[in-house]
């Protein structure tokens, strides 16, 4: 005989019933776009899939399909930033009259009266480098903030109506008009760039781990339900994990913002030593047009690295999470 | 016989004023597999709910005696960062079962349903027949006394769900839990069960409890014989007087 029960009334899984309204910014869901479906059901108890087919050839064929691997990846990237130099010649010597080419001089004049000259490039890297501190601890606050934020919305329908909006108005408040006002109240150090940094990054952080956390199907809700998981083990074994392809997406869009947040707090707090948005307002203010154009340089190429740091970092993560490894 | 599961009278009303069922009464014993075919809207989904208790019931009583309920679904609805050997031991990771018990137990599942050799691949990595094995495997893992089916079939290609239906009854004959299982193919429902309710349209009432009188387990020919059309035919004509 077995044991008798009677079904008492079980409480739904509360964030089913939050209401999901669409306030993301942006975000990608892996898991819905394709889903690789081999071509055939193999029969029960067939043969498992075997590793990988060993590759018949020599290596140095293999040497070359890599190469034409990198190729392919670089290649569009080397064809663009290609593209900018020609505009930016074209420019310089075609459409500019000698005596305005100083609004744009050309690039072997930049690279030339800057990069051999260590008092031009000694303070320029060092300012880079304190910039770089600035926008990494802010985008490491901004992570830490932002996803224990949503999680602690995605806890209840109430806690989200209430906090959602906080964050709404952190989002809307442009950034520009509170920094000064953070100066006032903070000083102009390391900390009050790092806060600056924080505002400008959170909210993509916030809005994507919320959506990520959201993300998880009724059916799976109901599947911990019936198994009578734990807030913990619902929080970490579903709505965690389903959230991890948002939780990146944020990043990316965090790592980009806090880039930014520095070069705003650094062009706002002149005082204290300068970061690389530090310099680029006293070279504009100087005119002083190489070392302005190789600033922007640095901070182009600081962007880029950043965003492809963590767009690398999602692949390689994602990729391994659903077990596309080796694709 | 134990009667795993009971629903006396139960009626489902939704805040929305619509009723889903209406004064449904259903049991099924341990060693029964009990099919519930109606028209699309007629509340087999909620009657399953209701079963599980996702849901209350309105007006009525449900009644388990099964120490371990589960529950297949719809879609496979597994984990996509689980490969399926995790999926399967993600029963026994919620119920507190130590690692290598429910590694084990995950392992004898996934052979059960033919899926030895791809403990390791991952959902997006298996075809669709092959997913909806992992979930009945899920479901098997935790030895139920009670197993609810939800359509688990209808995203299937004909071919793949005769297939799934023939492994579905030789674990039916091995297992004999209580199944109670949703569809709405007629065929599927007399190849499969030992009993077929048939519903009418919103509100669900039952108006016809056929039994079936083949034994386990069955061969695919079954679907041949003169008498399985037979029945067919007989489920058909009470499902279509009432919808």
């Amino acid at each position: 005989m077995s044991t008798a029960a009677v079904h008492q009334p079980t409480a739904h899984p509360e964030n089913r019933t939050a209401p999901q309204e669409a306030h993301v910014t942006s975000t990608a869901t892996p898991a819905a776009s394709s889903t690789v479906a081999s071509a055939e059901t193999p029969a029960a108890g067939s043969v498992p899939p075997s590793g990988p087919t060993p590759r018949a050839g020599s290596g140095r064929a293999a040497g070359r399909r890599r190469l034409a691997g990198a190729v392919a990846k670089v290649g569009p990237l080397l064809a663009a930033v290609a593209g900018i130099v020609a505009v930016w010649y074209v420019v310089t010597y075609l459409v500019l009259s000698p005596e305005r080419r100083f609004l744009l001089p050309p690039l072997h004049q930049v690279l030339g009266t800057t990069l051999g000259n260590p008092l031009v490039m000694g303070p320029m890297l060092d300012a880079l480098w304190q910039t770089v501190g600035v926008a990494l601890c802010g985008l490491a606050i901004a992570v830490v903030l932002g996803i224990g934020y949503a999680v602690v919305m995605v806890q209840s329908g109430w806690a989200e109506r209430i906090l959602y909006p906080y964050a709404v108005i952190l989002q809307t408040i442009p950034i520009l008009a509170l920094t000064p006002l953070i100066g006032i109240w903070m000083g102009y150090g390391f900390s009050a760039r790092i806060v600056v940094c924080v505002i400008i990054a959170l909210f993509p952080m916030i809005a994507n781990t919320l959506f990520g956390l959201q993300s998880a199907s009724p059916a799976a809700h109901d599947l911990f339900t019936l198994n009578r998981a734990t807030r913990a083990q619902r929080l970490f074994k579903l709505q965690f994990p389903a959230a991890l392809p948002s939780i990146f997406t944020g990043l990316r869009n965090a790592a980009g913002l806090s880039v930014i947040g520095a070069i705003v707090g650094d062009f706002f707090f002149q005082q204290g030593s300068p970061g690389i948005g530090g310099l680029l307002r006293t070279y504009t203010l100087r005119l002083n047009m190489d070392s302005l154009f190789m600033a922007i340089i640095l901070t182009a190429l600081f962007g880029v690295a950043m965003f492809s740091v963590f767009a690398a970092l999602d692949r390689a993560v994602i990729g391994r999470w659903y077990g596309r490894s080796g694709a | 016989m134990t009667r795993t599961l009971v629903l006396d009278d139960v009626t489902k009303a939704f805040p929305t004023g619509t009723v889903a069922l209406e004064e449904v009464s259903l049991s099924v014993s341990a060693g029964e597999f009990v099919s519930v075919v109606g028209p699309s809207g007629c509340g087999k989904s909620t009657l399953l709910r209701l079963a599980s208790g996702l849901d209350e019931v309105s007006g009525g009583d449900v009644e388990v005696n099964a120490t371990s309920t589960s529950y297949v679904f719809q879609e496979p609805t597994l984990l996509e960062w689980r490969s399926a050997l995790r999926n399967v031991e993600l029963v026994g990771e919620l119920r507190g079962v130590p690692k290598l018990e429910r590694r084990r137990r995950a392992r004898e599942a996934l052979d059960l349903v033919g899926l030895s050799g791809f403990e390791k691949q991952h959902p997006r990595q298996l075809s669709g027949g092959m997913r909806m094995r992992v979930s009945i495997a899920r479901a098997l893992v935790a030895e139920p006394d009670l197993a609810l089916f939800d359509e688990p079939f209808g995203a299937l290609d004909e071919i793949t769900r005769l297939r799934m239906q023939t492994e579905l009854q030789s674990l039916f004959a091995l297992k004999s839990f209580a199944g109670l299982f949703i569809t709405h193919s007629v065929s599927e429902a007399v190849y499969l069960s030992t009993r077929v309710v048939v519903m009418s349209g919103r509100p669900g009432r039952v108006v016809a409890d056929i039994p079936v009188p083949w034994g386990y387990p069955r061969t695919p020919e079954l679907r041949y014989e003169p008498e399985f059309g037979a029945l067919v035919g007989e489920v058909s004509a009470a499902l279509g007087e009432h919808s």
